[in-house]
């Protein structure tokens, strides 16, 4: 993956009008190397693709227990109950897998789509309440209904970070302009810092409920089940589709709301269907594997510094390199302390922070 | 030949009235920006007297003043003197640094989020201060100490790191982020990691409190901002040329790259010193600047010093008697008692709120 980010031309970042005007009808046209500029950037996507069957594969055939690959395919092809050790990779390691490759996309999309929505850079979907929303509700679930099991606050999780987020935008479109990008990243911030006292209050007067909260709060997928994992397909998959679908939008959002408007786009409706495609990802994925706040903030830049500022690639990079960073992070985290092992979360924070210095530090940025 | 006199008069009648209407736009927006600092300044002074006077033994306001002027009985002058005044004292100090602090980045980075909680400074001083309850088991002024030592150890981290031929302000920011979420994890991991006491007692640590603060601890945080005050005064200037983005700046004729480093260390300095003294009160500094610039519509520093101060007075009030009898830290309040005056204000104006 480095050789990639390498050979991108420094084009895009160096001479920032003319890729912001890459409008309607770009790539192709403009630059002359136009169709070899195309011809790599689908490359690096096919690249990251095997990155991740890759790492989905490591991710099922590593654990605590040590089971033989022939074992881990026949759990997969013909699967044998009275086995140990298929019953583990069948029941343990390919939901876990599935909620890690679930969660990491829906991740870095919404992290991207929220960045472009609000033009911030240090937007993370967490900025439209979600986690603090999540938090709330698991919070509020685990200390006044007593319940215990992460499949029982799933639903919590996803409820909160809905409300908060449409609390969210409610506010910040209140005013005459509109939800501006400003407005949204206050807005957000403010509910956050509300919620989270609330949350806080809670848990210093109930210490079962911060115990089980630390365990969600710092990241992880150990112990996900299929239970978990399905019920999130159907909102992750409408959700990508939705994000996936939106880069012309952000792209006229980049340039601002008044040109945006001008180009025929209708700010308000591009913002509301961002905004349901954010929920949808990242409420689903919060609820389910904590709040990695990592992989939403520093994938849309990590994709940026590869793609150039347009989001018709920006977001289908983010949607690839979020969950081989997280699923990567999580086999790494079992196999370091083997045969324990590390949150996912915080594994994924040692690892890309670094990675991210360093690509900020490296190439001129595509600023947003 | 008359007419056009008495067009030329008409122009320079519309002109002239052009510039009064402007001056009289000026002056008003500063009479309100005056008239805001100051309603601001006696709430503030008016918290400062309602925490010296409420507790479990209540003083009243004559004796408070009694005792402040010197004439208080010896019992009076300990509650007053002894136990209140420094940790109200300290509550104004530590307020006033945050409001500073944060309205320094937010303006010299143009972001709204740019708080030192958002880019990783504050996570410095949490990150030493988990260490060294959940790992060594340590607590009071040594964990204060270390804090600092992790706000400026942070900082200097983030600054060296986005130098690049001079600090973009977008760097510094990203940077910032990515140092910051790497030790909020870390954070995460020790809490999740440490026996569930420890954790607790750093989660109180994180939340941020004025609890048992007496003079010792007051002392500091004063004398510090008595170094630090005039500096953010004289970077005033520089600060508003910065705040129309570094080409504007330089045309304004102030110094990018000296300005922002000045700026850099003198607000990383007001955010290590408060979160020394009553950890990293959650959204202080986030939400002052944004507070005082719906309230009074200029950028002035004082509004958000004192908007700072205000918030902390009251959620450290909020928190110790109205709570139904649970004595919280003052940091579960801070966000609870800001933040939905931020979002009621967002919601009444239309107006501001286009540029950070």
């Amino acid at each position: 993956m480095a050789d990639h980010t390498a050979t991108p031309p420094r084009g895009p970042a160096a001479a920032p009008p003319s890729p912001r005007a890459a409008g309607p009808d770009a790539p192709s046209g403009g630059r002359p190397a136009g169709a070899g500029r195309v011809a790599l950037l689908v490359g690096g996507l096919v690249l990251l693709a095997a990155a991740l069957a890759a790492v989905s594969v490591l991710s099922v055939c590593f654990g605590a227990r040590s089971v033989p690959f022939a074992t881990v395919v026949d759990a997969l092809t013909a699967y044998d109950p009275a086995d140990t050790d298929q019953t583990v990779v069948r029941s343990l390691r390919v939901p876990r897998t599935l909620v890690g490759v679930l969660a990491g996309v829906a991740l870095g999309l919404a992290g991207t789509v929220m960045q472009g929505v609000t033009r911030n850079p240090l937007a993370d979907p967490g900025i439209l309440g979600i986690n603090a929303g999540a938090a709330l509700l698991i919070v509020f679930a685990i200390n006044v209904l007593g319940i215990g099991s992460l499949s029982g606050y799933v639903w919590f999780g996803f409820a909160g970070a809905a409300v908060a987020t449409f609390t969210v935008y409610g506010i910040a479109a209140m005013g005459r302009d509109g939800a501006t990008p400003v407005r949204l990243a206050l807005s957000g911030a403010a509910v956050t810092a509300a919620l989270n006292s609330v949350t806080t209050a809670i848990l210093l007067t109930d210490v079962e409920a911060f115990d089980a909260f630390r365990f969600w709060q710092v990241g992880a997928l150990a112990g996900r089940g299929m239970d978990v994992a399905l019920p999130l397909v159907p909102f992750i998959a409408a959700g990508a589709l939705l994000a996936l679908l939106s880069g012309r939008l952000l792209n006229a959002l980049a340039l601002g709301d008044d040109i945006a408007a001008g180009l025929g786009q209708r700010v308000g409706a591009s913002r509301i269907v961002a905004g349901t495609a954010v929920v949808l990802l990242c409420g689903a994925a919060t609820a389910a594997a904590g709040p990695i706040a990592f992989i939403g903030l520093v994938i849309p830049h990590m994709a940026r510094a590869i793609t150039g500022p347009d989001y018709r690639w920006v977001l289908p990079y983010s949607a690839l390199l979020a969950p081989v960073l997280l699923l990567g992070a999580d086999v790494l985290g079992r196999i370091i302390a083997h045969p324990s092992e590390v949150q996912v979360g915080v594994v994924t924070a040692a690892i890309g922070a670094p990675v991210f210095v360093a690509l900020i530090r490296r190439r001129r940025l595509a600023e947003l | 030949m008359a007419d056009v006199l008495t067009a030329e008069n008409a122009d320079a009648a519309r002109v002239g009235a052009a510039k009064r209407a402007l001056r009289d736009a000026r002056r008003r927006r500063s009479a309100r920006s005056r008239t805001v600092t100051l309603l601001l300044a006696l709430a503030g002074c008016g918290a400062f007297l309602a925490a010296l006077c409420v507790g479990e033994y209540t003083v009243s306001v004559p004796e408070v003043l009694a005792s402040l002027a010197g004439y208080g009985d010896d019992g009076t002058d300990f509650i007053v003197l002894g136990l209140r005044l420094p940790r109200a004292l300290t509550g104004v100090l530590v307020g006033v640094a945050f409001g500073l602090s944060g309205a320094i980045f937010q303006r010299m980075l143009h972001n709204p989020l740019a708080s030192p909680d958002i880019i990783g400074i504050s996570f410095g001083a949490s990150a030493a201060a988990v260490v060294a309850i959940t790992v060594f088991g340590l607590g009071g002024a040594v964990v204060s100490g270390l804090a600092f030592g992790g706000a400026l150890a942070c900082a200097v981290g983030v600054y060296l790191l986005a130098w690049r031929r001079g600090v973009g302000g977008y760097r510094l920011v990203l940077v910032g982020v990515g140092v910051g979420a790497l030790l909020s994890s870390t954070i995460s991991y020790l809490l999740s990691r440490a026996d569930i006491y420890a954790a607790q007692q750093a989660m109180v640590w994180l939340t941020g409190s004025l609890n048992g603060v007496g003079w010792p601890q007051a002392l500091v945080p004063a004398a510090a901002l008595a170094v630090l005050l005039p500096l953010t005064a004289a970077l005033a200037r520089p600060l508003r040329g910065l705040q129309f983005g570094d080409d504007s700046a330089r045309g304004l004729g102030v110094l990018v790259e000296p300005s922002r480093f000045a700026l850099v260390v003198v607000g990383v300095a007001l955010t290590a010193v408060a979160t020394a003294a009553a950890g990293p009160l959650a959204f202080v500094a986030f939400l002052a600047d944004p507070i005082a610039r719906r309230l009074t519509g200029g950028t002035a520093l004082a509004p958000p010093a004192l908007v700072g101060a205000l918030v902390v007075l009251v959620a450290d009030f909020t928190a110790q008697h109205l709570m139904g009898g649970v004595q919280f830290p003052a940091g579960v309040v801070t966000g609870a008692v800001g933040a939905p005056y931020l979002l009621w204000l967002m919601a009444r104006s239309s107006r501001i709120g286009r540029s950070g």
